[in-house]
């Protein structure tokens, strides 16, 4: 006579289940087990076994797991505030506003700005574990800068975020850090040798063609600079993150997985 | 009460607290065998132990406790966006302690000729992702996502006034994560500050598996096989990094003054300073004669001394002090490292010499905005 099965494993041993989850059932023994990895899209970023140390806290600190998580949280929350947020010099600052008062559970942005702080804290906790464990060594030197510049697009994004509640506190930071464009070497044209890229009288680095002027589009900080900033925080920038988030992650993998004792 | 923080107040001014830190920090984290051997019998050993993990806790939190009794302190430290640098103080100390308590943990197991902690007998001692991994960074994720769903519910975003390009606050403040570049603006030009040194800092950081040829202590924590690397990166990132940032968020007032955490940031505090350059130092100070109208003449002496510092100074080191170095490294890892080396130092050069002799460009040409 058959045992009698109780309901989870019934569903899980059903068409439906089994349509979603290849191989279905619920994994038993180590073949399955391994199975599960290997079948699904997003497991499937890991390796199918791995070292112990590898799945200690300790060792590891999660901080790269819970960098791209918190990656993730800005993602969502900040889809969910484009639906609210215009980025105009008349609409912005009321938008926010809006935002905290008038739209149920508002706390979105919170979320959001937080989740920014604590991912720039996580990915340099991340990148001081990789430090102490060795890990950049090789194989693994390129996948270390590769970090480097997921570090440097990880602050990218939260400093053109900065400026988009366009208060106070946005302007005058997005101020200080833009005013250093302009002394770009031979780019900014209070930079050192931008003079020298001059034709006679005619200077080709000015203050309405230089670097600052690129990166807020104008000379003064205004509507262009927060449409620029908008679409580099919202496109530009996550787009990049994502090609080298991608090839990051991608070669963990290649490159052995997580660092070992050789 | 009051007293202690004077006491504070006056132990947080930049230069004593950045001199005490320079002194100290080799002695914490010891690049060669001489400070190595200091380091024990200074028993700083200790502090990567159990106990002192839980005093240091102890009396950070208890600083804390004290400090937000004080109006000062709370309104700096309770602004919205400081709140994550003060919790960055605590992950900061955590995490260090917590990497080198395993690494001279391992160092030992190392020397009593034992594996060390992460040490696997490959494939033997390997663990199934599923479930074992799997359940792991689903905790964690959990609890994350709890952490800041409260933490977004307690704490409000900041908003202050809508922008007003007309009215400038005192003192602007650049992000958190990039004070120490405006740190590095007092005593540099933005050229410098804002431009070429974070370039080097982002070259350098990708640069430093190219630049470490030491295969030693690959995949697990230690210390004693990479003494030097170790306690180069800690100097980087724990001083010129998180201090900076530590100094620029609270320790900075209105004007750019410094401020002691229990000082109230008053607008008016007075600090004169006449800054001079070299060339002023040399042909008014030393030569009473007024400054030659030939900008090269002018700027001759700090030409010389930049030149002479970073043409000959590297070579004359790999020569004599870091003989070794150079010869384990060769001549093009060397010259990266060396160079990104005695670019970083002049930050402390130049903090020094502005404290010490008020010196503010060794080589001033503003017709070019070339000031360095």
């Amino acid at each position: 006579m058959a045992e009698k099965k109780g309901l989870l494993k019934r569903l899980a041993e059903g068409q439906i289940w089994t349509s979603i989850f290849r191989g279905g059932g619920v994994p038993q023994s180590r073949r399955q087990r391994m199975m599960v990895v290997l079948n699904s899209v997003f497991l499937h970023l890991h390796p199918v076994r791995l070292p112990k140390h590898a799945v200690k806290l300790k060792f590891t600190w999660c901080m790269g797991g819970l960098s791209f998580f918190l990656f993730l949280i800005e993602t969502i929350s900040g889809i969910l505030l484009m639906f609210y947020y215009r980025p105009t010099i008349e609409y912005a600052y009321p938008d926010i506003i809006d935002l905290a008062e008038q739209v149920p559970f508002g706390i979105m942005r919170e979320v959001h700005r937080w989740g920014a702080h604590a991912m720039v804290i996580t990915v340099w906790l991340h990148m001081f574990r990789v430090f102490m464990t060795g890990s950049y060594k090789p194989p693994r030197e390129f996948n270390w800068s590769i970090g480097v510049i997921l570090l440097l697009l990880t602050l990218l994004l939260s400093f053109t975020g900065y400026l988009l509640p366009w208060d106070q506190l946005a302007i005058w930071a997005i101020t200080v850090g833009s005013n250093m464009a302009r002394a770009t070497p031979f780019l900014g044209h209070e930079g050192p040798g931008a003079a020298l890229l001059a034709i006679g009288d005619i200077n080709f680095v000015t203050v309405a063609s230089d670097v600052r002027f690129a990166l807020i589009g104008g000379r003064f900080l205004g509507e262009a600079t927060l449409l620029r900033f908008y679409v580099l925080h919202c496109i530009g920038l996550p787009f990049i993150i994502m090609i080298f988030m991608s090839v990051h992650f991608w070669r963990i993998r290649k490159d052995g997985g997580i660092s070992t004792p050789v | 009460m009051e007293g202690f923080k004077h006491l504070i107040d006056s132990l947080t001014k930049p230069t004593i607290l950045v001199t005490f830190t320079f002194i100290i920090f080799f002695f914490l984290f010891p690049p060669s065998d001489w400070f190595d051997k200091w380091h024990r019998r200074l028993r700083f050993n200790a502090l990567w132990g159990k106990k002192a993990l839980l005093i240091i806790n102890v009396l950070l939190v208890a600083f804390f406790i004290f400090g937000l009794g004080d109006p000062d302190f709370r309104a700096i430290v309770l602004k919205p966006d400081n709140v994550p640098i003060s919790g960055l103080i605590f992950l900061v100390f955590f995490f260090t302690w917590l990497s080198m308590n395993q690494a001279y943990k391992n160092d030992e197991l190392v020397e009593a000729g034992k594996p060390v902690d992460e040490h696997y007998d490959a494939p033997n001692d390997k663990v199934l992702v599923w479930p074992d991994l799997v359940y792991v960074e689903f905790i964690c994720l959990i609890l994350f996502s709890a952490f800041m769903m409260v933490w977004s519910i307690g704490l409000a975003a900041p908003l202050e006034e809508p922008a007003n390009p007309s009215e400038s606050p005192n003192p602007s403040k650049a992000p958190w994560y990039f004070l120490g570049l405006q740190e590095m603006l007092v005593y540099f030009d933005p050229w410098m500050a804002g431009v070429v040194l974070p370039s080097l800092i982002i070259v350098g950081l990708m640069a430093i598996p190219y630049m470490d040829n030491n295969p030693e202590g690959s995949g697990y924590y230690s210390y004693k096989d990479r003494k030097l690397s170790i306690a180069m990166f800690m100097f980087g990132w724990l001083v010129l990094w998180v201090l900076l940032i530590v100094i620029g968020t609270f320790l900075r007032g209105p004007n750019w003054n410094f401020f002691g955490p229990f000082e109230y940031w008053d607008s008016h505090k007075l600090e004169a300073l006449t800054n001079v350059n070299l060339s002023e130092f040399i042909y008014v100070k030393l030569f009473n004669t007024g400054l030659p109208g030939n900008i090269l003449l002018r700027e001759i002496w700090g030409l010389l001394i930049i030149l002479g510092y970073f043409m000959i100074l590297p070579p004359l080191l790999a020569k004599t002090w870091l003989k070794d170095m150079y010869l384990k490294m060769g001549v093009a890892r060397y010259s990266v490292f060396i160079v990104l080396i005695i670019t970083a130092l002049t930050l402390p050069i130049k903090m020094y010499l502005r404290w010490m002799f008020n010196l503010k460009y060794i080589i001033a040409i503003p017709e070019y905005f070339f000031n360095f």
